[in-house]
């Protein structure tokens, strides 16, 4: 009998039609089961970056569809001042930005990791300048920068340090550094809560181990909590540099680019040419121009600070 | 029709509503006789739909919508009006006109007839029926309505506001004048002295849409200077700009302390209202803010509107920021557009309605001079006459999208704030400004 049964078991089996029979075939599920996912992707990823690139190559304006131009667009930004002054402080700002926010975030992350007494309400009061909406924080500094009625200003004044307003936003450095003020203020939060969880994960065993053969508190922090926070340092550096050099919010609220210009960031001047100009075709081409940076910015991130081999789960040399 | 109609809307539109039967008795506004409309044929079952910007005050819309509710009692065409916010409506007027669908009429601002002639149905019929009508059309309502270089209309100018020199009385007179000098040496030389009273002056260096562009071209025009020459081809290198940021070197000194580079358009209002700047420009938006907040109100006692410094200019240095009405081509119902654009710019739709605008519009024919806002409050007469102005933005060139891209980009506001900032010399600066303007106004 089961013979018989065998026999007819195998027979079904070559029976089956050829929707079962593809359904069965796993590089099919495969794809089936991506589909939805790159789908997605796609029509609200590549598409829009495709677009973005391709009208770079074109003298698209609004109200008006372009032709290929080719390189054009590129070649103009080349000789154009006004992009190379936005490169400069696109990468000024990201740069000083970002060292003043690990600075002093890290230093924050320490001293909550102490324990404190009402050590959740601080940590919780930290993280507010990053929950305010950035438009809010930008309407913040901009009455705090304003030219006439700003509160410091009229409390150096009314001391009688000073006789005039500060000039915090009317010439180009003073408002570059007014809005890298206002980029650390609210970037800190993000870095110091994401660098106290990592610290939290550093095993305390490791301190004891440390304090035992006579280490001092540099040395702790050089030899235990700095290499072990350098997974997650790397990270948040990638993020708070992408964000930073993404930033648009605060520069547009609070000086719109200006003074003539020396406070545009690539992103702001895109949108100053592609959608306030109505040049979308030149807007897009400062926005790629962005591209190189961030993909610069991400591999030196991974390379440089978390290429140890520990990291992907094999010993360290 | 009457039930509808609340309290608070007939107090709100004023005579406006009731207009229908009253008004013309009561108008001043001459119109000329035996002038015949042209006739248009209304389609049969047209339906309507028009977009426009939103109203600066609610009597604006009431009598708009009212108007428009008139003409489908009178042709039995249903009429729907959409407003739309300010920053919107280029970017709708693009997608329509670049889609062909849409919305029948749009009254947008000035320069978007320009930059979408092509989509469009020419309205010289009605537009010089309103002016034979109407007085004649005023001169920067002509150039906003007419097709650069020829005498086809491709636009309705439906009104325009210009901005003047808003200023203190008190403090003015204290500094030994009447009213502003309206030379210019005599206005750095007021502006000096204000400031050296602590009463200073501020104008918008800062990336302003409105208030910075308005300076520039002040300073350009009251020199003799343009952007573009007559045949669009770019000027602004020349002998009278460097004129111009020359004499703004020796103003920005006077101006308010903490400076005006970084102003944007409502920096000027605060300082105003705040006691801080004694002498600005501004639309007359300004000035009724100050009026009706009690707060603020003894400062608008104290202000007044006067033109800004002439210098060599011939008339009222300010583009007026004008409403500029457009018919597409994809219309299916051209002609009962036409009969809407025309009936509201007839006596007894246009006049409540300018009315009820109280100043903020000013008409673009000359017959609306006598309509009973100008006189309602001295302070605003002098909007009267912004549409009398030979300004726009792009002057002297053609109306383009080239000169509302140079506006965008600020470029002559930058070129004046790089001098005032001492960032660049006058000729550098100068040849910056070329140098953007060449390329935005390259085709």
């Amino acid at each position: 009998m089961s013979d018989v049964t065998a026999e007819r078991w195998v027979r079904r089996s070559q029976d089956q039609n050829w929707v079962t029979r593809l359904l069965d075939w796993k590089p099919f599920l495969v794809v089936m089961c991506l589909l939805p996912a790159v789908g997605i992707l796609t029509i609200f990823l590549t598409y829009p970056l495709g677009l973005g690139i391709w009208l770079a190559f074109t003298d698209t304006t609004i109200g008006r569809s372009g032709v290929w131009v080719g390189l054009e667009n590129f070649e103009y930004m080349m000789e154009d001042p006004i992009f190379w002054n936005a490169v400069f402080f696109s990468v000024f700002y990201t740069g000083i930005a970002t060292i003043a926010k690990f600075g002093l975030g890290l230093w924050l992350a320490l001293l909550l990791n102490n324990h404190l007494p009402f050590k959740s309400f601080l940590r919780a009061i930290i993280l507010l300048p990053w929950i305010v909406p950035t438009v809010l924080t930008a309407i913040a500094f901009w009455w705090i920068y304003n030219p006439q009625f700003s509160i410091i200003s009229w409390v150096f004044i009314e001391l009688g340090l000073r006789t005039t307003n500060i000039d915090f936003i009317n010439t180009a450095w003073p408002a570059r550094w007014s809005l890298i003020g206002a980029n650390v203020w609210r970037g800190i939060p993000f870095v110091a809560i994401s660098l106290l969880a990592g610290l939290q994960t550093i095993s305390p065993s490791l301190y004891e181990a440390a304090l035992l053969d006579g280490s001092t508190g540099w040395q702790r922090f050089r030899y235990i909590t700095f290499p072990m926070l350098l997974p997650i340092l790397a990270i948040v550096m990638t993020f708070s540099i992408i964000f930073t050099f993404t930033d648009f919010q605060l520069v547009y609220a609070i000086t719109r680019g200006g003074p003539v210009n020396s406070t545009q960031l690539l992103a702001t001047l895109a949108f100053q040419r592609g959608i306030s100009g109505g040049q979308l075709g030149e807007g897009a081409a400062i926005a790629v121009a962005m591209l190189p940076f961030l993909i610069f910015a991400t591999l030196f991130s991974y390379f440089a600070l978390a290429r140890r081999k520990w990291q992907q789960g094999e010993s360290n040399d | 029709m009457a039930n509808i109609i609340t309290r608070r809307s007939i107090l709100g539109a004023g005579a406006a509503i009731a207009a229908g039967g009253q008004a013309v008795a009561q108008s001043r506004v001459q119109s000329a006789s035996g002038v015949s409309a042209p006739t248009l044929p209304i389609e049969s079952g047209a339906t309507l739909r028009m977009l426009r910007p939103v109203r600066f005050v609610a009597p604006d819309e009431e009598v708009f919508r009212a108007n428009c509710a008139r003409f489908t009692q009178q042709t039995g065409v249903q009429v729907r009006v959409d407003f739309v916010g300010w920053e919107d409506i280029n970017q709708q007027t693009a997608v329509t006109a670049n889609t062909g669908a849409g919305p029948d009429v749009i009254i947008g601002f000035g320069d978007a007839p320009h930059i979408y002639a092509d989509k469009l149905v020419e309205l010289t019929d009605i537009a010089e029926y309103i002016g034979r009508k109407y007085g004649g059309w005023m001169a920067v309502g002509e150039k906003y309505g007419k097709r650069h270089g020829t005498n086809n209309w491709i636009g309705l100018p439906f009104g325009g506001t210009a901005g003047p020199l808003v200023w203190r009385k008190s403090a003015v007179n204290a500094a030994g004048y009447q009213t502003p000098p309206n030379d210019m040496p005599g206005f750095l030389e007021m502006c000096k002295k204000l400031r050296q009273a602590g009463k200073p002056a501020g104008f918008a260096l800062g990336n302003a849409v409105g208030d910075g562009n308005g300076f520039a071209n002040w300073l350009m025009w009251s020199h003799g200077a343009s952007i573009t020459d007559d045949a669009g081809a770019v000027s602004v290198n020349s002998p009278q700009t460097l004129a111009s940021l020359n004499y703004l070197k020796e103003l920005y000194p006077t101006f308010v302390d903490g400076g005006t580079i970084s102003w944007g358009d409502i920096s000027n209002n605060q300082a105003y209202a705040a006691n801080s700047v004694f002498v600005t420009s501004n639309g007359v938006s300004l000035y009724f803010a100050l009026k009706n907040d009690p707060a603020t109100r003894a400062i608008a006692e104290d202000t007044e509107h006067s033109v800004m410094p002439l210098g060599v200019a011939d008339s009222w240095p300010s583009a007026p920021l004008t409403l500029n009405a457009m018919l597409f081509k994809h219309s299916r119902f051209p002609n009962a557009s036409k009969a809407l654009l025309a009936f509201l710019m007839e006596q007894p739709q246009y006049e409540p309605w300018l009315d009820a605008n109280l100043g903020y519009w000013a008409h673009p024919v000359n017959a609306y001079k006598d309509a009973a806002v100008w006189t309602s409050d001295p302070k605003i007469t002098l909007f009267r006459d912004s549409m009398n102005n030979k300004f726009w933005n792009g002057y002297k060139g053609p109306i383009t999208v080239a000169s509302g891209q140079a506006n965008a980009e600020y470029v002559l506001v930058q070129m004046y704030a790089a001098v005032a900032s001492g960032q660049s010399t006058p000729e550098a600066a100068m040849r910056e400004a070329e140098r953007r303007a060449r390329r935005i106004f390259r085709r």
